[in-house]
């Protein structure tokens, strides 16, 4: 009994260690072990190919858009919706009227899937459905918005309807911040006469340094997750003009008959991710201590 | 709360109850026949093993085009519990025989004389080193123009033999304010145009090119003349198709937006759907220059190697599947033709009539082939590389010649 309650934390926590050693490292290994070998329709161990698979990948023309892609789309995402967001959050704590409607407007997004969100604004930016469509039957006859049917376009407008639905999200994680700065210091730099901008500038946002490490961290592995968002918005189209490193995944994997090159894109993407978020996570939290 | 996790404990046993191996007498299929049409017609098939005493478990996995069903598949093969039967295409049945999970049909086959009746293309699919390993319940044709009658009569126009009378076609059609050709924006619709074509320059360039994968013929004047041709007919089509699904499309001759698709048989089901009669209201006509070829998919049953004693069960199915009276209800109501050629061809319109009879004819021609687009032609990481490279071109100002050097590295670095 007495041992039982000593290990108590210990006993209690092996079960989600388990699931998490099998199911997220286990598989995690697993996966680079496939990549590895000559497996194609299902896994198989018989035949090992080294990094060929690596190669392979990488000399796919498919692949060389899908990262291209994937730098334009993670940029143009993370930084969006940390400006949009930011804004937002700025704005909307300049203590105006129906903050709490406003603040719920802007956060609804959130609420939906990607796959929702991908499906209305597919709507949205066809040429014979939505805006365009729109513009010119109320009289502005040369509005021309049709990004969505262009090969060189349609990643932005996959960018455009993934900051639409993120911007909310991180306008909370924001405004929260913000209502957690000690107003006393506000007041100080007041007195010595520091103007609205320079406050925002020099004190308010250094402050909220956390909150952008979480908003980073958060939309970062949202981008390279990104997967619904772009098989609901332009499957990978036009062409294979929007394809990221996810659906390349999936459709070697799955449908191509290629598991050990789905497997090492799998794995690269690990490694993407790894290069991108650790490094930072590194100085941040070495920062905070 | 104990009662929750009673609830749960429950489910989790109702659906391992769910996923058991099917008993000795009956058969657990899967499919991804779940549209109106579709999902009567394999009804047919549930009730006629009823009356053979053979139970059903049906396992219907929609979306995808089948991709959600075969990921399904997978996991439950390697799980060491694969259904009796899986709804497949041509390559898919061969990839699976190859990895040895198939059984044999061949008792069944033999005493029904299937070799007889089902050509001898679609043979080269349903069977591995000479054992039947999967029943063929249907043949589609993906070449075909699909027109508008009402646009078509009001501009004096008949359904084109030539490529020349097809863009002639399409032009009046453009003028008189319509969209020429209805198109979908997804690769496997660009590459259900593209052979086609390929077919339309000749059935030899065809086998050369795509069924054998021939790297001369695929960097040859007839592949650059096809891309030349398939670039023409991407011209009649609307800003607006970037993504568009193929019954999108297939409403817009229906409804009399735009002139013409160039659409396999399943187009049919829609204009059905849509309470008009194919060969009427929308009129049928295979591609121009192919009328002599035939290009065909098929969807088997594929029969996984069962133990024992689920054996007869599974020789049941495939017997009620290949039986004449199955093949018509099931092709009837598919828009296919049967894949047996002995099944009568009175109830057929006028469509399916056409192509049962060019079946036969193409069958001692030598000119029926598996079509590219609808896995038959390569397995599945070479036809991808294909359609690649037609997809690309289909969106963006790509030349025809430097089409088909892509295609030349893209096979090749495939094969």
């Amino acid at each position: 009994m007495r041992f039982f309650k000593a290990r108590l934390p210990q006993l209690t926590l092996l079960p989600s260690l388990v699931l998490v050693a099998v199911s997220v490292y286990g598989f995690i290994a697993l996966t680079f072990v496939i990549s590895l070998t000559r497996s194609r329709m299902l896994p198989r161990f018989d035949r090992w190919e080294g990094f060929d698979n690596y190669a392979r990948v990488w000399s796919h023309p498919r692949w060389e858009v899908a990262v291209e892609n994937f730098a334009i789309f993670g940029l143009l995402y993370i930084g969006g919706t940390l400006v949009i967001g930011l804004g937002l959050a700025i704005l909307l704590d300049q203590k105006i009227r129906a903050e709490g409607a406003l603040r719920t407007i802007y956060l609804y997004p959130m609420a939906l899937s990607f796959i929702v969100t991908g499906v209305a604004w597919q709507w949205l930016m066809s040429p014979d459905l939505g805006l365009q469509h729109a513009f010119r039957t109320w009289g502005w006859e040369s509005f021309s918005f049709d990004w969505i049917t262009q090969s060189e376009m349609a990643i932005y407008c996959v960018v455009i309807a993934g900051a639409w639905q993120a911007s909310g999200f991180v306008m909370a994680l924001f405004l929260a911040a913000l209502r957690g700065i000690n107003t006393e210091i506000i007041s100080a730099a007041r007195m010595d006469g520091a103007s609205g901008p320079a406050i925002y500038w020099h004190i308010i946002i250094p402050a909220l340094r956390p909150a952008f490490l979480t908003a980073i961290v958060v939309q970062g592995h949202l981008s390279i997750k990104s997967y619904d968002l772009v098989v609901a918005l332009t499957r990978g189209g036009p062409g294979f003009a929007t394809e990221l490193p996810s659906t390349f995944m999936y459709e070697f994997t799955f449908s191509r008959n290629e598991m050990a090159m789905g497997a090492a894109s799998a794995v690269m993407m690990l490694v993407l991710l790894t290069v991108l978020i650790v490094p930072y996570l590194y100085s941040e939290l070495r920062h905070g201590r | 709360m104990t009662k929750y996790l009673t609830r749960g404990v429950g489910a989790l046993l109702s659906m391992t109850a769910l996923s058991a191996p099917a008993l000795a007498d009956e058969v657990e299929v899967m499919h991804w026949w779940t549209s109106g049409g579709e999902a009567a017609a394999i009804a047919v098939l549930q009730e006629d093993l009823q009356a053979r005493g053979t139970g059903w478990v049906d396992m219907a996995i929609a979306g995808g085009g089948g991709d959600a069903a075969m990921t399904a598949l997978r996991a439950r093969v390697v799980a060491g519990n694969p259904p009796t039967a899986a709804q497949m295409l041509g390559m898919t049945v061969r990839d699976w025989a190859d990895e040895g999970f198939l059984g044999n049909l061949n008792a069944v086959a033999e005493a029904e004389g299937w070799n007889d009746v089902v050509p001898p293309a679609v043979q080269a699919f349903g069977t591995h080193d000479g054992e039947w390993v999967a029943a063929p319940v249907n043949i589609h044709r993906p070449h075909w123009v699909w027109a508008n009658a009402g646009i078509f009569e009001e501009l004096g126009l008949s359904m084109p033999t030539t490529w020349d009378e097809f863009f002639a076609a399409a032009d009046a059609i453009e003028a008189a304010g319509h969209v020429g050709v209805a198109m979908g924006g997804q690769a496997w619709q660009e590459a259900t145009i593209w052979e086609a074509i390929v077919l339309s320059v000749s059935p030899a360039l065809y086998e050369a090119a795509i069924i054998n994968a021939d790297m001369d013929a695929l960097g040859s004047e007839g592949i650059v003349e096809s891309f030349e041709i398939f670039r023409r007919v991407l011209g009649y089509a609307d800003p607006g198709y970037a993504g568009r699904d193929w019954n999108l499309a297939t409403a817009m001759v229906i409804n009399g937006e735009a002139g013409m698709q160039i659409m396999g048989d399943w187009a049919k089901g829609e204009v059905i759907n849509a309470g008009l009669t194919p060969g009427e209201q929308v009129l049928c006509a295979v591609v121009p220059g192919t009328d002599g070829a035939f290009l065909f998919n098929t969807d088997f049953f594929a029969m996984f190697d069962v133990g024992e004693d689920a054996q007869a069960a599974q020789r049941n199915m495939a017997s009620a599947a290949m039986s004449v009276s199955f093949q018509e209800t099931f092709n009837l109501a598919k828009g296919s033709i049967p894949a047996r050629t002995d099944v009568p061809s009175a109830n057929f319109d006028v469509c399916g009539q056409t192509s049962m009879a060019d079946l036969v004819e193409a069958t001692e021609a030598g000119t029926l082939f598996g079509s590219l687009a609808h896995g038959h032609g390569q397995p599945a990481s070479v036809q991808a590389a294909y359609l690649d490279v037609v997809t690309q071109f289909a969106n963006s100002d790509m030349t025809p010649e430097a089409a088909a050097e892509a295609l030349v590295a893209s096979v090749g670095g495939a094969l």
